[in-house]
């Protein structure tokens, strides 16, 4: 394991001292330090996920007492298709956002980079990311209705057919993976900028004066030292998109049919609308064990916490 | 050393996924300031919001002890509301009630019976509009009060059928059926114009470029159609359920329903009524404004939604005649208020001849008695709208159908909506897709 500069020194100062750090009285002062994000972490995601993993073993309305099922819930969810479905749609709509907005943003952080010194144009790529989701849904429902909306509006003008987009059996997801592409792409854009900065200048130096362009450079040079970043930037980007509920909720609400009906919505409709609680839960399961896999394996693949500068 | 501290990260990073956990909102104030019962009551209506206030305070001058806080979220946020605050213990002591959703709670002990109210004060219950009262009994016990009813007529522009050359009078008598769409359909095409002018009826008609839609199509409507295809189905003998209310067998597979969903879905082939997927969710309003549909059928709790260039017309009458779904909405009883007494006072007044007066007023809607509701007809008239076409299809005795009320519901409404759906997107023939969810829908209760 190549350990990093930074963590030398510290860890030879831990050395010198003897017997494990409680004993030292920096225990309690620690835990003192520490209690804010501890309660928060126990009360708000410890003891939720305690009580769903109970409740995914029980048939549960909220109305009544939870009554035990066992692993009732959990062979129903294997051979509910809408929960497969609603994965596949999930995985779409997560690939989709992922790849243009990891893309996107790369070019955008490398244009920020290379190009432009100004604040203002690199303030400018968040402006979306600033407004909130559900006004951002609206806005986009607005703008791409069939019948009152502006971009159909323009294609209309500029001789193309009416499209359906968010309520097109087609193109619903895809819609809504681009509309959070163009919210997000900004801030991706803003990670990948600041990992570039930890590229030090005089291996663009030395690149331009053995010849390379700005091509070879990109290939060669930033995008092997921003690994790290990037696969930071994958990881957070995945699980965000995974996440994705609100653009939905505002506009399609899962239809038409299936076509986006994304794994958080219809845990949510289980839950909040049809009041099987036990059922949402086994779902919400079977999602965290999939997302801590995938998790593990990414983070595995991309060698997240190795640099190639060390 | 490295693997653990990366599983507890990228678990902490997950953890955030398990998202489901109730959460009730604070909103109830039950507590009393200086012996003075304050009573939520809640309502999803923004329209209807200003005649209730007016009730509270007609009833907080008669009842000085009884101070009323009116609260109000959208229809889709109401449910989700209602039930975190029922499971929090914090819902208010008295709430408007829907036909399709009480069954749940009052199976789940969450709405007060007040059967012996009723009796103790020797209630009328025949000033409602006739069966409205007896909807809310089951099983000898009664949950709610009758407060309003709803029925389903067309709404038209005045200035496209006058353009057509169609005399609305005609509308008083015209037919529909499934194979042709008998008058209705008839004059649905002369209301369609397509970009040069031509109407539906043109044998040069251009369906790829429609400027005017005959029809609108409001999306949804998946399991009841209630102001989408309810009364066309009905009017060609289809019914909903085997008893109502509280059937336990849905007849979804039944060849009427399945030749009136393939006409509804066929006049998007024609290019009379837009593509499903080009209806939006905006609702119809702003496509009937921007003069892209001529007509549409729609429920009378939108009457005040519509300009002056609207007028309303009876439904069409079908092989079975004239048929309307009528729904009713009633105020329940939180079980678990502090303050029942007080609570039955407020729901009593609600129901009563003064409270659905001030409503009647304000012609939003119809109120449950039926006095009450000729008020609201005078005073819609008054406003210079003719909204006789809900009431004379209520009125008639063989011309309404009831709400299904069933258990399930919302499961039910989830089933039918898909396969509803693909229907009108053109990706299924509703003599296949309809018997295939009937029978999951069926397995529902078994």
């Amino acid at each position: 394991m190549a350990a990093t500069t930074l963590e030398r020194p510290l860890g030879r100062r831990t050395a010198r001292r003897a017997g494990p750090s409680w004993q030292r009285g920096h225990g309690r002062i620690a835990l003192l330090f520490l209690a804010p994000a501890l309660i928060g972490f126990a009360a708000f995601y410890l003891v939720p996920t305690a009580r769903g993993l109970w409740f995914s073993f029980t048939d549960y309305n909220l109305l009544s007492d939870p009554k035990v099922v066992g692993l009732g819930n959990y062979g129903e969810v294997l051979g509910d298709r809408v929960f497969w479905n609603a994965l596949k749609v999930t995985g779409v709509y997560v690939v989709f956002n992922v790849a243009t907005q990891t893309v996107l943003a790369l070019g955008l952080a490398v244009l920020m980079e290379r190009l432009t010194r100004s604040v203002m144009i690199r303030a400018m790529v968040l402006l979306p990311w600033l407004v909130p989701n559900v006004t951002i849904a609206l806005l986009w429902m607005w703008l791409l209705d069939a019948n009152v909306g502006f971009v159909n509006h323009v294609m209309e003008q500029i001789g193309l057919s009416k499209q359906g987009f968010l309520f097109s059996p087609d193109q619903s997801i895809l819609t809504i993976a681009s509309i959070n592409t163009w919210r997000h792409v900004g801030y991706t854009a803003l990670l990948l900028f600041a990992g570039m900065q930890l590229i030090p200048k005089h291996l663009y130096e030395a690149g331009r004066i053995d010849g390379a362009g700005e091509g070879r450079m990109f290939r060669q040079i930033t995008l092997p030292l921003l690994r790290p970043v990037l696969a930071l930037v994958l990881v957070v980007s995945l699980i965000g998109s995974f996440q994705i509920f609100d653009t939905v909720a505002v506009t399609t609400e899962g239809g038409p049919v299936n076509a986006s009906r994304v794994i958080y919505y219809y845990i949510y409709e289980k839950a909040f609308t049809q009041f099987e609680f036990g059922y949402a839960s086994a779902m919400s399961v079977f999602l965290i064990v999939f997302l801590v896999a995938l998790t593990l394996l990414q983070m595995r693949l991309l060698r997240a916490s190795t640099s190639d500068l060390a | 050393m490295k693997t653990p501290r990366r599983t507890l990260l990228a678990t902490m990073l997950t953890l955030s996924t398990l998202t489901v956990t109730s959460c009730g909102g604070g909103g109830s104030e039950t507590p009393a300031a200086g012996g003075k019962v304050t009573l939520t009551y809640a309502l999803w209506d923004d329209k209807q919001q200003p005649a209730y206030q007016q009730c509270a305070d007609a009833f907080q001058a008669e009842n000085p002890g009884i101070a009323i806080k009116i609260t109000q979220s959208g229809w889709d946020q109401y449910w989700t509301d209602l039930t975190t605050k029922l499971t929090a213990g914090d819902a208010p002591d008295v709430f408007t009630d829907h036909l399709s959703r009480y069954p749940e709670l009052a199976a789940n002990n969450q709405v007060l019976d007040i059967q012996s109210y009723v009796d103790k004060d020797k209630l009328d219950l025949s000033i409602y509009q006739k069966g409205l009262a007896d909807l809310w009994v089951r099983d000898g016990k009664r949950y709610g009060l009758p407060k309003d009813w709803d029925t389903i007529a067309v709404v038209y522009n005045t200035k496209q059928v006058a353009k057509a050359g169609i005399d609305p009078k005609e509308f008083a008598t015209w037919t529909w059926n499934p194979t042709d769409g008998g008058d209705f359909e008839k004059a649905v095409a002369e209301l369609t114009v397509d970009g040069q002018g031509r109407n539906g009826l043109d044998p040069k008609f251009d369906k790829t470029d429609v400027k005017t839609y005959g029809l609108a199509l409001e999306t949804g409507g998946g399991a009841y159609g209630q102001g989408q295809w309810s009364h066309f189905a009905a009017s060609d003998g289809f019914v909903f359920t085997d008893k109502n209310p509280f059937g336990s067998r849905y007849n979804y597979d039944d060849p009427k329903l399945a030749e009136t969903i393939n006409w509804y879905a066929g006049l998007i082939k024609k290019g009379y009524m837009p593509p499903y997927d080009q209806a939006g969710n905006l609702g119809v309003t702003p496509m009937m404004e921007a003069g892209k549909a001529a007509m549409v059928t729609t429920g009378s709790w939108t009457i005040s939604s519509w300009g002056k260039d609207f007028a309303f017309a009876p439904l069409p009458v079908g092989p079975q005649g004239r048929k309307t779904m009528i729904n009713g909405l009633a105020d329940s009883i939180y079980a678990g208020t502090e303050h029942k007494d007080e609570a039955w006072k407020w729901v009593r007044f609600l129901g009563s001849a003064e409270c659905q007066d001030l409503i009647a007023k304000n012609a939003v809607v119809f109120p449950a008695i039926t006095t009450s509701a000729d008020k609201a007809l005078a005073a819609h008239k008054a406003a210079g709208r003719d909204v006789s076409a809900f009431v004379e299809e209520a009125a008639d005795p063989q011309g309404t159908f009831l709400y299904p009320i069933t258990d399930n519901a919302a499961k039910v409404e989830q089933l039918v909506l898909a396969a509803y759906e693909s229907v009108m997107l053109g990706k299924a023939d509703a003599s296949t897709a309809l018997p295939a969810v009937n029978t999951e829908v069926n397995n529902l209760f078994q």
